[in-house]
This record gives C-alpha cells, sequence and structure tokens, in this order.
C-alpha cells in the first residue's frame, strides 16, 4: 500500500480523459508536502491542470524545509500540505495567506467541514482526517471472556484477563518510544482526563495538574502490559508486533487500520481476528482519550495573486468529490464530498462522532511536545515521580517558549 | 616472505587466526544476516514472533509457497524506481570525489610547502570546521538557497558535500604530501619551473597512491550521506540514503521495510566491487600518505 | 612557498570553506545570541472539520510584522540561551548547589537536567569507544597482516563492512538484530537465562549496546589506517630488534606503536571529534530514552514541528567549543611537531 505513484497518476489521467474533465490555471503551481500515498493521490489529481506547470516535491522532510520553501519573493513553492500540528509553524512564520476571497470565487462547492478557520481567516482546505483508536484482536478477547473496552479502566482489565488466563505475556500494545510517540499518548491521555495543556488565553504550561498526574499513572499501568522494550516502540514496531500476533489490544492511528490484515505474511489469526472500535473514554470522562486528526492545503502568502488562484483551482481539483475512485478510497479517511466510509475508517468517524477533540492547534504547542517528549521517559522508566516530570516538563518547555518569544 | 625470525610461533598464528576468525564474523555476520533477510517477508525478517523465521523463513514461504521471494527488490527497484536515485548518487559521488580531491590537491600541496604560521592556523581551522554539526550548517543553507533559486539541485548539493568534506581531505592529503621530500619540486623549481609547473611535472606522477586513499572516504562520504541529501535535493533528485529512509515509513504512515532492506543490500554491491578493485591502492595509499598528528 | 603562491592554490578550496562553513558558522554564532521576537497573542475562533468551533489562541500577525520590520535580526538576548535550562542551566545548578548539602545529591539533581545528561553519555562514550576503536583496530591490523597474501584481501573487504553500510541503516539492522526475539538478543536471553532480560529497556546495557555499536562501527576506520601504517615497517628496524633478544611483545611496543604513533594521533583526533558527535546510533536504536548527545539534541530542536532555530545554533556553538577543548591536548603537540618541523 505504498506509494504506487505511476499506477495511481494512471489510472487517474485516465480517468480524468473519460470523464473530459478540465482544468485550466493561469500560473505556475509547486506543492510541498509529505510523500504518503493519499497526498501523492492529491498531487497527482492537481497535476491535471493544464495551462501552466504543475510540480511538487512529495518528501517526509517536508516539515523542515516548507517555511524556507515557502519564503522568499516569489517562494519556490505556492502550497504545502500540512496537517493541524505544522499549521501553526506555517502561521507563526506567516508565510501562508487566507483563502477567504479564493473560497469564495472557486471554492463554493466545498464542504464547510473542510475549511479551517483561525478567527474570520480561513487558513487551510482540510482534505482527511485521522485519528487514532481501538484496534484488538476479537478472537483472544472471546477466548478471555471479555467484552472490548470502551475505557481505559475496562483495558486494564481485558489485559489482566489475558495475561492470567496464559494466553499472552504482553497483551497491550501501544507507540510508547521516547520522543514525539509518547508525547501524542500522553497528550490523549491527559485531554481524556478533562486537563487542557494552557492556561487560557496565554502560553502558561498547566500540566502539572492532577489530570496530568492520571494520564501518567493511567500510561504506567498500561506498559506494565506491554513488551518491556515499550520506550524503543514506534508506530511501525507496535504495529509489526500486532502483525506477529504478540499484541491483542492497542490504541493505534486508523491511517493504519487497512494495512494491519493487507501486509504480506500477516498471520492468518490476526487477519481473522483483526477488529477496530471506536476511541477509549479514561476516568469517567465522556470525551475520548484521542486526538482528532487533519491534513489540508495552503495557499502560500509570498507568491502573486495569479499563481495564488491557480494553486488554489489546481489544489482543489486535486481533491474534486470525482476523484475518489476504487483505487484512492481505501487510501485515506476523506472529508470530501461523496466519500463512502469504508470498515477501516469506522474508528476514526466513530472518534469524530464522540466528541473528539482536535489536536490542540496553538502556536506554541509544537514546544510543549518537544519538551513532553524528551522528559517523561524518565517517568516511564519509574526513575522519578509524575510530579517531577511534570515540573520538568514545564521546565522545559518554558525555557523553549522564553526562546520563542511566547514566555517573558 | 617473512624471514625465518620473524614466523610466528604456533600458538601465536592460532590464536591470531582465530582472532582474524572472530573478527570475520562480527563484521560480517550482520551484513549477510541482512542479506539471507531481504529474500523474505518484512513479518520473517523481524522474526518477533519467532526467531527461527528469520532462517526458515516460515511467513514467506505461507505466502509464495517458497521460503524467498524477490517482492523488496522488485519493490523497491521497479515500483519505486529506485535506480533513479542510484543513478543520483552516482552522479553525486562521480562529481564530489573529483571536486574534492581537485581542489583538496592543490590546497593541501600549499599547505605542506608553505612553512608560514598561518598554515597551521588554516589547518586548525579546517578541523573546527569538522567540528561543525552538519545539520546545523544544512539547516542554514535552506533560506538562503530557496532564495537564489538553487535549492533541489545535484549541482549545489555537490558543492555543499565538497565543502563539508574539505577539511577531512586537507589534513589527510597535507601529511601525505609531507611525505613527498620537497628536495623533489625544488630541484624541478632550480630547473626553471615555476610552482605550478613543479606540482604538475613532479608531484602528480608520484601522489596517485594518497589521492586514491582520499578519494575512497571523500567517496564513502558522499555515498553515505543523508544529512545533506535529505534536506537539499528535491523529491525527484533523491539520492539513495534519503530513499531509503523514505521507504521506512513515518508515525502516521506506513512504509515498506523490506524495499528497504532489499535497497541496503543493492547499494553495497557497488561497494563491494570498488574496494575488491582499489584494495591495493588503498592501503598504498594511506602507506605513502603516512598521516602526521 | 611565496605568499601570492600559496593563495592561488589554497584558494579553490578556501573557498569552498569560505562560502559554505566559515559564512554558516558566522550566521550560527549570530543567531544563538538573538532570538525570535514575543509573540503577540490574540484569542480567536477556530473551526476543525468533524469536530466543531473552538476558541484557540494564536499569534497576532499584524503586531508581529511590525516587531519584526523595527529588528529584522530578532530580539538580544546575549549568551541567555546558553544559559538556559535546556543548555548550561546556570540558573538551575545555582539552586540545586544550594538546596544540596551532600555531593551524591547534587550529582543525582544534575542528572535531570538535560544538558548535563547528555554530557555525561557523550564523555563516557567518547572516552570509552576512542580507546577501544584504536585498540580493535590496531590487533586487527597486525593479525590480518600476518594472513596468508590471498585471504589478505578479502578479510580487507569484509572489515570495511561496517564502515561502507550507511550507518543509519547499519544501526537500525543491528537494532532488529539485539530485539529480545532477534537473533542476537535471543542468544543473549538464553546465555541470561532470564526470559524477560532485554538489552532495550534497561539504560545500562542500552549505553554498552551504544559502545558496542560505536567501537564495531568505526573499528574499521583504524584498521585501514594501522594496516596501511604496518606496510611501510621499516625491515631493518624489527631485524635490528631480533637481534638485540627482543621478545614478540616487545617487537610491538617498541618499534610497531612508536612507528605507528602519528597514525594513532590521527586516528584519536577524528574519532574524538566523531564520537563526541555520537548520533546515528542514539537514533537508530531508538535509544532517547536511555542516551542522548549535543547531536540528537540539535536533531530534535530542528525537527520538532516549531524549528528552535536559535537552540540548535547555540548547541551548535557548545559542541565546538566542546571539541576545541577535547582537541587541545593533540592540538598544542602538533603545534609542537610544527614549530619543530620548520
Amino acid at each position: 500500500m505504498f506509494l504506487k505513484k505511476v499506477a495511481l497518476a494512471g489510472s487517474m489521467a485516465a480517468f480524468a480523459a473519460s470523464a473530459g474533465y478540465a482544468c485550466e490555471i493561469g500560473g505556475r503551481v509547486n506543492i510541498v508536502g509529505n510523500e504518503f500515498a493519499a497526498i501523492q493521490a492529491v498531487a497527482a489529481g492537481a497535476k491535471e491542470c493544464t495551462g501552466a506547470s504543475v510540480e511538487s516535491n512529495l518528501t517526509s522532510e517536508h516539515q523542515t524545509i516548507n517555511v524556507a520553501g515557502l519564503s522568499g519573493n516569489p517562494s519556490e513553492y505556492t502550497s504545502a500540505i500540512i496537517a493541524n500540528s505544522s499549521l501553526v509553524a506555517l502561521m507563526n512564520e506567516d508565510v501562508i495567506r487566507p483563502l477567504n476571497d479564493l473560497v469564495e470565487q472557486h471554492g463554493q462547492d466545498l464542504q464547510p467541514g473542510q475549511l479551517i478557520k483561525i478567527g474570520d481567516n480561513i487558513m487551510a482546505i482540510a482534505f482527511m482526517a485521522n485519528a487514532q483508536h481501538l484496534m484488538y484482536r476479537k478472537d483472544i478477547l472471546e477466548q478471555a471472556g471479555v467484552e472490548a473496552p470502551t475505557t481505559y479502566e475496562e483495558l486494564l482489565e481485558v489485559a489482566k484477563a489475558i495475561r492470567e488466563q496464559g494466553i499472552m505475556q504482553n497483551p497491550v500494545g501501544g507507540a510508547y518510544q521516547a520522543g514525539w510517540n509518547l508525547a501524542q499518548e500522553f497528550n490523549n491521555m491527559f485531554l481524556g482526563y478533562g486537563g487542557t495543556h494552557f492556561k487560557p488565553g496565554t502560553a502558561e504550561p498547566n500540566i502539572n495538574t492532577e489530570a496530568g498526574v492520571n494520564a501518567l499513572n493511567m500510561m504506567k499501568a498500561l506498559s506494565e502490559y506491554m513488551n518491556p522494550d515499550f520506550l524503543t516502540h514506534d508506530s511501525n514496531a507496535t504495529n509489526a508486533e500486532y502483525r506477529a500476533g504478540n499484541v491483542a489490544i492497542m490504541n493505534m492511528w486508523g491511517s493504519r487500520a487497512s494495512q494491519q490484515t493487507t501486509t504480506e505474511g500477516v498471520l492468518q489469526e490476526v487477519i481473522d481476528g483483526h477488529a477496530i472500535a471506536a476511541p477509549m473514554t479514561v476516568g469517567g470522562g465522556s470525551i475520548p482519550a484521542t486526538t482528532l486528526w487533519w491534513d489540508g492545503w495552503t495557499v502560500g502568502k509570498n507568491i502573486s495573486d495569479e499563481e495564488a488562484e491557480a494553486t488554489f483551482i489546481a489544489m482543489k481539483n486535486g481533491i474534486r468529490p470525482d476523484m475518489l475512485n476504487d483505487e484512492t478510497t481505501p487510501l485515506a479517511v476523506w472529508l470530501i464530498e461523496g466519500y463512502e466510509p469504508s470498515e477501516d475508517a469506522q474508528g476514526v468517524f466513530a472518534a469524530a462522532k464522540m466528541g473528539t477533540p482536535p489536536y490542540p492547534m496553538l502556536p506554541y504547542m509544537g514546544l510543549m511536545h518537544s519538551a513532553l517528549g524528551n522528559e517523561l521517559a524518565d517517568f516511564m522508566q519509574g526513575k522519578e515521580s509524575a510530579e517531577q516530570a511534570l515540573a520538568d516538563v514545564e521546565a522545559a518547555y518554558r525555557a523553549a517558549a522564553i526562546e520563542q518569544g511566547f514566555l517573558k | 616472505m617473512a624471514s625465518r625470525a620473524q614466523r610466528m610461533p604456533t600458538s601465536l598464528r592460532i590464536a591470531s587466526s582465530l582472532f582474524v576468525l572472530l573478527w570475520f564474523i562480527l563484521a560480517a555476520f550482520p551484513f549477510l544476516w541482512t542479506v539471507w533477510g531481504s529474500f523474505k517477508v518484512e513479518l520473517d525478517f523481524f522474526s518477533i514472533a519467532d526467531w527461527t523465521n528469520a532462517l526458515t523463513g516460515a511467513r514467506t514461504e505461507a505466502v509464495y509457497g517458497s521460503p524467498f521471494t524477490t517482492t523488496g527488490y522488485e519493490g523497491a527497484w521497479i515500483q519505486e524506481e529506485f535506480w533513479r536515485n542510484v543513478l543520483n548518487t552516482g552522479i553525486v559521488c562521480f562529481f564530489v570525489v573529483t571536486i574534492s580531491l581537485t581542489i583538496g590537491t592543490l590546497g593541501g600541496y600549499a599547505l605542506s610547502r608553505s612553512t608560514y604560521n598561518y598554515t597551521f592556523w588554516l589547518l586548525i581551522t579546517a578541523l573546527i570546521f569538522r567540528a561543525m554539526p552538519p545539520i546545523t550548517l544544512v539547516s542554514g543553507y535552506l533560506l538562503p538557497f530557496f532564495e537564489w533559486n538553487i535549492w533541489g539541485i545535484l549541482p549545489t548539493t555537490i558543492i555543499v558535500l565538497v565543502a563539508i568534506n574539505q577539511p577531512f581531505t586537507l589534513w589527510m592529503l597535507h601529511s601525505f604530501f609531507k611525505n613527498i621530500p620537497s628536495e623533489l619540486d625544488e630541484s624541478a623549481k632550480v630547473d626553471g619551473c615555476n610552482q605550478f609547473q613543479a606540482f604538475r611535472r613532479v608531484i602528480i606522477p608520484v601522489m596517485w597512491p594518497g589521492v586514491i586513499t582520499t578519494g575512497l572516504f571523500s567517496f564513502l562520504l558522499a555515498y553515505n550521506d543523508f544529512a545533506v541529501g535529505a534536506m537539499l535535493l528535491s523529491e525527484s533528485n533523491r539520492t539513495m540514503v534519503p530513499a531509503i529512509a523514505a521507504f521506512l515509513g513515518t508515525t502516521q504512515t506506513e512504509g515498506n521495510v523490506m524495499f528497504a532492506v532489499a535497497a541496503v543490500v543493492s547499494a553495497t554491491v557497488p561497494l563491494f566491487i570498488l574496494v575488491m578493485f582499489f584494495q591495493r591502492q588503498i592501503v598504498g595509499g594511506l602507506t605513502a600518505g603516512a598521516v602526521k598528528g | 612557498m611565496r605568499h601570492k603562491t600559496f593563495l592561488w592554490f589554497f584558494l579553490p578550496t578556501g573557498l569552498a570553506m569560505l562560502l559554505f562553513i566559515a559564512m554558516p558558522i558566522v550566521s550560527v554564532v549570530t543567531q544563538s545570541i538573538f532570538a525570535p521576537h514575543p509573540a503577540v497573542l490574540i484569542e480567536v475562533e477556530s473551526c476543525t472539520p468533524l469536530v466543531g468551533c473552538t476558541t484557540e489562541t494564536t499569534v497576532d500577525q499584524e503586531a508581529t510584522a511590525t516587531l519584526r520590520a523595527e529588528n529584522p535580526m530578532g530580539r538580544f538576548v546575549g549568551l541567555g540561551i546558553y544559559f538556559d535550562r535546556g543548555h548550561l542551566a546556570v540558573q538551575e545548578i545555582g539552586q540545586i548547589w544550594a538546596s544540596n548539602e551532600s555531593w551524591g545529591g547534587f550529582f543525582s539533581e544534575l542528572g535531570n537536567l538535560p544538558f548535563y545528561r547528555a554530557m555525561a553519555f557523550t564523555l563516557t562514550f567518547t572516552f570509552i569507544v576512542t580507546p577501544l576503536t584504536i585498540l580493535l583496530g590496531l590487533v586487527i591490523a597486525l593479525a590480518v597482516n600476518s594472513l596468508h597474501r590471498h585471504l589478505k584481501g578479502l578479510m580487507i573487504f569484509f572489515s570495511l563492512l561496517p564502515m561502507i553500510v550507511t550507518p543509519l541503516i547499519g544501526s537500525l539492522i543491528l537494532f532488529w538484530m539485539i530485539d529480545s526475539r532477534g537473533v542476537i538478543g535471543n542468544a543473549l536471553v538464553n546465555l541470561a537465562g532470564d526470559p524477560d532480560f532485554s538489552l532495550k529497556a534497561s539504560t545500562g546495557l542500552m549505553w554498552v549496546a551504544l559502545m558496542v555499536y560505536g567501537v564495531w562501527s568505526s573499528a574499521p576506520f583504524a584498521f585501514v589506517v594501522f594496516y596501511a601504517g604496518l606496510q611501510t615497517l621499516p625491515k631493518d628496524q624489527i631485524e635490528a630488534a631480533q637481534i638485540d633478544g627482543a621478545t614478540r611483545w616487545q617487537q610491538v611496543k617498541f618499534v610497531v606503536v612508536p612507528h605507528l604513533m602519528p597514525l594513532v594521533t590521527f586516528v584519536a583526533l577524528i574519532q574524538l571529534m566523531d564520537n563526541f558527535k555520537v548520533f546515528e546510533p542514539i537514533i537508530g536504536f531508538s535509544a532517547g530514552a536511555h542516551a542522548q548527545s549535543l547531536s540528537t539534541f540539535i536533531f530534535n530542536d530542528l525537527g520538532g514541528e516549531t524549528r528552535q532555530l536559535s537552540s540548535a545554533a547555540a548547541t551548535s556553538v557548545i559542541t565546538i567549543i566542546g571539541i576545541a577543548i577535547l582537541l587541545s591536548p593533540v592540538l598544542v603537540r602538533t603545534w609542537r611537531d610544527f614549530k619543530g618541523a620548520r
């Protein structure tokens, strides 16, 4: 399910030709973005436009180059494809333009939910969503005589039952790799306990609270049922464990759901037993302990109006409803009109229905995320108390926020 | 070859052979294991269900009916067009080695023949330059390169790699030229050559062993480079190592580990040929360029 | 050589280094003493698909742009970033010093500051891996040199393998192998006789694994250099030593090692520098929970969602200064040699 660029472009072109679809643009378009298949599909759609050149640079390093690539006059890129976590970095640097006028002219048929508004300004057009949710082995749970959990507390009981019956020693999986992944798991749990990362309206950290301590304690309790190497497991490693039949239950990215059973060599019992469900709540909270993500495209600020218009038209062509076909539909949970969610997308939609909070789109959230990733591993290894770990996070965040000018 | 007196006692000979064998296993085993594993599916390669799967290929057999498959290689080379990245790496390596040796030879020669204090300070400065973490350098290039519109193309990367590689090249070549007696070019100058003519007629013919060794290290640097290529090249111009890293996927998206493994194994083949071809010169070169600290 | 001739010979390489290393270093130093302007924050309503609208804080671009236009370099902070908690943590050290009676308490709290913890690992790594690399390289060189002529070529290639395979991928492959279910990890589990034994879960064992990788991957470099040096070993000196009745060990100690000494210095110089910048194994081994280095700090600063350029710049400058201090004994020696040789 990796990037089938050529095949994809080919089939899309054939499709466009058969539909007699036309897209005329009057300026240069150049796209920078991540390289996974769904984004390849969007870029391929944008490249069908004629009249001017449409280029793209899709690379996993996009985040390090997009600010520089959108700077300068005119900038190298006219559009950056980003996720909600990285939108703020572009806004902080003031390199993307509000899209209100372009949406009015050319984007009347976009879904209202696709428009990412910051204040009155539409800053991005979202086209796909993602969230972490429950994935589990229904055969193992049946064998243990337990139901699929809806809360993390139930998950602990499920794990206990599986271990005590000797079915699996470490039934819980989790992307707890020190760094970005661990911080993300904390964010999920922290929001699930009703925490807010910052004091309202300021950049003051607010994580050394009861919610923070509870979140850490829950993570620690979960890690007791994980492979002892959990601090080195990113989502790739966790999925590998799942497919090898070593893990029965985990909180995993919805974008990975379809590959759990289709990767080569997956055990038959995993294919048969694989099931997905809504994300879990924690601590009696009503909203799930997970975050909602979207990917979308932006239009650069340091380009001419013609180029901006061309970019908007071309990008919109990349996410038009009839770009969804047998090949592209399973690639993502699309936010495009007419998308029929497949089985694999149910987890993400359930997350949305339950009121999952979006990943905080704050200018200083990235700094908090880095600080969490660097400082929480000590607690997970039992080297320090939850309070001390959270105090360290706040201190590390504070230093970074002062440097960046968010705090005094 | 060895005189009678130099011949080793049997016990020492056995100990030494055993040590070589042990080192051979240490050095080659991970690589040979990878070569073996590259013909399996991902679950066998990781073998986290049962480690013997990596040897027997149980899952591979379940999928393909044979414990070996070339899907990884086909995926990397045909579907992902890894040959483009190989080609780019070839171009980058060729020019990096050529340019960095050309200007490094001139500079190293000058440093070895001048006796003023500044040569010492230039060498020290070069050493300090080498201390700079390359990722910081590269992230500093981004903004100006985009502004000058030279980002993303191979020549930029080549020049940057040459520059980053100069300190090491200068140090090696400088020490090498120190070992060529300066009487050689002095006498040429007495015969009426200027410095450059002396360099060309007298030094160039005898410098090759040292230059080739230095070239090997330049080559390895360009060949194995990740930081520069990943940040300064656009997707269409990507070199091998960033491409391999891209096969591995990211947090939210699935990669294909077996493409990466197959690509790593394929990437080693040209190096095998190169080392076999140049092994005598590599060692010979360092010999001549006995490096002075 | 006359100044002018020297200049022409040195110009191309000098220009390359000036443009692509010296100037960036100047800009890095500048960046480390200037930080971004204070951001003017405002609260606005933000809307997200599938969820709806919430109140979020954002940067007031117009107000911030005015600040930027007034002073494009940024806000001058002097050495502020060098001394903050992410770097030298001067203030925090003062507090720890004041609140601790014993050295033990002082050091354990010092270990909670990221910079000092990273330094503890980096220096341990540097001072264990560098000598071991040199020693191993030397022994391999001596052993391979005594091999039969036909075996030598093949052995040279295989000895080079750990250096040839891209470090980023090489460390990843080893990381998969030392997993407790991997081939090496499984052997270790059997050796330890403990089914829960795991290299990756313990800080101490992870350090050992990183250092073993460090020695393994740089021994080939030392080997090639020393092996070449052995080829020029003057025969007459060895013979003279043998006539004097020197044992084999004495020959190595008094003839071979002194002959290789300049090469040892060179390898030590390069290895000290590279080990101080240890990076790939920490990333490849996902060892972030157990070990950090200055290079991984820079990587984290530049790789986060919000890039901390000033912080990365300060860490880079600290790296250069650290390496300069580390190398100073060798450099003083080189200066004496240089003066002597003239």
